[in-house]
């Protein structure tokens, strides 16, 4: 009962994780959203003030808006492309009789043990003009000179999908891992095909991970600047690029501080979308 | 729906293997249109399997299912017109009571106002109509249960099967659904297979009992023909509470180990000299400080060791005719203390005997 004074221990067990979270999380971000009203007065120089001057420069300048635009584009393909190429992995791990499941588990996290620099990396030696597409392609002679595979928004996707794909065949998996397997059988029995039973049961019930997962993805996408960076041409930029470059090439602190405003606001809403959404959701799975 | 005696469900010679584990070793089976038939045993014994299969969800290793005099092994699932009811429900989550129920018709063709009308009526059965707007999660248990069966019942299926549908009821709504089920099978009178491993509900619902073992059938029969002429050592220990007391057989009755000639009024065709068990059902042996002279019955002193009291019975455990033998009675005023001297009287028509294989 809650009249019955009150009780310090939950406080007491949260409090390593909500000081951690004050002193890494909150601290910064509320500097840097304080850092968003200096002024910029030259190169690496800032005055603190309390004005609007960056953040006139982001709502005019339709530049940022194309920005945003092609991150939400771009993260948006590539959520799509993990969802469709993680569910059938995902439904092939969660519905095998291979006995050591964990195997299949292990080689989908193998590729974390890998520095992420690396993996995506990795690519130039697969689709650069010296790397294997190009050398066999060339042996084979169907091409005389090496063909420009890398640097285009195909690759960036590529390189994001390969990055993300684990996340998303996680989360389907554990959403298709707790569907009860008799209500595939019912449907059946009640006379539905393989196909109409994965439909009318299966695909709804993992749609909460499915979600979950694109939701992951899409936020991971959209705020990364790396693989634009390592895999992309000049026009494959994300929103992100454009505060690694405000920050650290034009030194301007000021206006890197309000776009990392705006893409965290960016983001943030869309969690808080999914949060409402899924809170809905939650009812049908508490359900067995 | 047919009516006649015809078979409605053949099993030949059924056989299933999971890799190294043979869930079914050959099992013969043969169930009457509208009777409803216990699959009993204990947990482990191959009854899902044996259900599973007749459902299509499971392909027998070697044999044949036969319905309605037609071959079905090759048939798939979703045309073979069965009613499947498990244990844990699997009703829907996400769909609302009434898209549960009407799930199965609408693969079947059948018209909207139909459907309505057909929904409307299995609810009616299963004593829960107006709940078609509610989820699975806002019923009870019990609930979702009858909601199970309506959904299996509505399709008007050759055949009803039940997988140990009442074990995840608590024990008094156990007992109330138990009721029901069986009001709803002979209402509708459907073919029904019903598996469980609780001898209670086997013999309270059931035409015909088959009890299995091991991925085999041990005996089948009526429930009181299974129960008190137990074919095998394993259906009189299953069921109920027996004594099996081992014996030779003489021109007179059963000579036990301890020189006791017990009475037998059935020696099976069993030669004199066969080593036998003879099966004694706890409820049949009668306690008493004394009794009244009666041909046909033997009447030997005991001793309570122990007992086990139950309200309107009690459990007994009495040293007599050289062991302890189990003894159930109901209870008078007060049951005999531990200690106590008494006389046990029993009947030659409750001994069965049981060959040795
Ligand atoms: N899909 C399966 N794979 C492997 N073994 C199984 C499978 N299904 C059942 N078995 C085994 O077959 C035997 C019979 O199981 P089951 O039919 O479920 O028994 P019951 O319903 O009588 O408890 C058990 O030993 C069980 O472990
Ligand atoms: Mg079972």
């Amino acid at each position: 009962m809650r009249d019955e004074g009150f009780d310090a221990r939950p406080w007491v067990l949260l409090a390593p994780a909500l000081l951690a979270l004050l002193l890494l999380m909150v601290i910064p971000m509320a500097i840097i959203f304080v850092f968003s009203f200096y002024e910029y007065v030259d190169v690496a120089v800032d005055r603190p003030a309390f004005q609007f001057e960056n953040w006139l420069w982001f709502f005019q300048d339709g530049f940022y808006h194309y920005a945003i635009w092609q991150t939400l584009r771009i993260s948006a393909i590539t959520m799509l492309v993990c969802a469709l190429l993680g569910y059938v992995p995902a439904y092939f791990i969660a519905n095998t009789t291979y006995r050591h499941k964990w195997l299949l588990m292990l080689l989908l996290i193998l590729p974390f043990w890998v520095s992420f620099i690396i993996r995506q990396l990795s690519w130039v030696h697969v689709l650069g003009s010296q790397g294997i597409v190009n050398a066999a392609l060339l042996w084979l002679g169907v091409i005389d000179a090496p063909v420009r595979l890398l640097y285009n928004e195909a690759t960036v996707v590529m390189g994001l999908v390969h990055f993300l794909l684990p996340f998303m065949v996680l989360n389907i998996y554990v959403s298709l891992e707790s569907i009860d397997r008799n209500l595939v059988s019912a449907a059946r029995t009640l006379g539905c095909t393989g196909w109409q039973a994965f439909c009318q049961v299966t695909l709804p019930l993992s749609l909460p991970g499915l979600a979950a997962g694109s939701l992951l993805c899409f936020v991971l996408a959209g705020g990364s600047y790396v693989t634009p960076l390592i895999l992309g041409g000049p026009d494959d930029f994300l929103f992100g690029n454009l505060i690694y470059d405000t920050i650290m090439l034009e030194l301007n602190w000021p206006m890197g501080a309000t776009l990392s405003v705006v893409l965290l606001a960016l983001l943030g809403s869309l969690v808080a979308i999914y949060g409402r959404f899924m809170g809905l959701s939650r009812l049908y799975k508490s359900l067995n | 729906m047919a009516k006649s005696k015809a078979a409605a469900v053949e099993l030949k010679n059924v056989i299933k293997h999971f890799g190294e584990v043979q869930a079914v070793k050959g099992v013969d089976l043969t169930i009457d249109a509208g009777s409803f038939v216990t699959l009993l045993g204990p947990s482990g014994c191959g009854k899902t399997t044996i259900l599973r299969m007749i459902a299509g969800l499971e392909h027998p290793t070697r044999g044949e299912i036969w319905i309605n005099g037609r071959r079905i092994d090759d048939i798939p699932i979703h045309k073979r017109n069965l009613g499947l009811v498990f244990q844990n429900y699997a009703l829907f989550p996400h769909k609302t009571i009434f898209d549960n129920v009407a799930f199965g018709l609408r693969y079947r063709d059948v018209p909207k106002a139909e459907i309505r009308k057909r929904v409307a009526e299995a609810l009616e059965i299963v004593q829960l109509p107006g709940v078609e707007k509610r989820f699975p999660a806002q019923l009870s248990g019990g609930q979702q249960q009858r909601i199970a069966l309506a959904r299996a019942v509505v399709i008007e299926p050759d055949v009803l099967l039940l997988d140990e549908p009442l074990s995840a009821l608590d024990a008094n709504l156990r007992e109330g659904m138990r009721v029901e089920l069986k009001r709803i099978q002979r209402e509708l009178g459907i073919t029904t297979i019903f598996v469980t491993h609780d001898q209670a509900e086997a013999l309270a619902l059931s035409d015909k009992v088959v009890v299995m073992s091991n991925g085999k059938k041990e005996q089948e029969g009526a429930p009181d023909k299974v129960y008190n002429q137990p074919a095998s050592r394993f259906v009189a220990e299953f069921l109920g509470n027996a004594n099996l007391l081992p014996g030779r057989i003489e021109s007179n009755g059963v000579k036990l180990q301890d020189g006791t000639l017990l009475p037998l009024r059935d020696a099976k065709g069993l030669p004199v000299g066969t080593e036998i068990d003879v099966v004694l059902r706890a409820e049949r042996i009668l306690l008493a400080r004394q009794h009244p002279p009666e041909a046909d019955a033997l009447v030997v002193p005991g001793k309570v060791r122990a007992l086990d009291y139950q309200g309107v019975a009690a459990r007994y455990f009495v040293e007599a005719l050289g062991t302890t033998l189990q003894v159930i009675n109901p209870i008078d005023d007060l049951p005999f203390p531990e200690g106590a001297e008494v006389l046990l009287r029993i009947r030659a028509q409750d001994c069965v005997a049981l060959g040795r294989a």
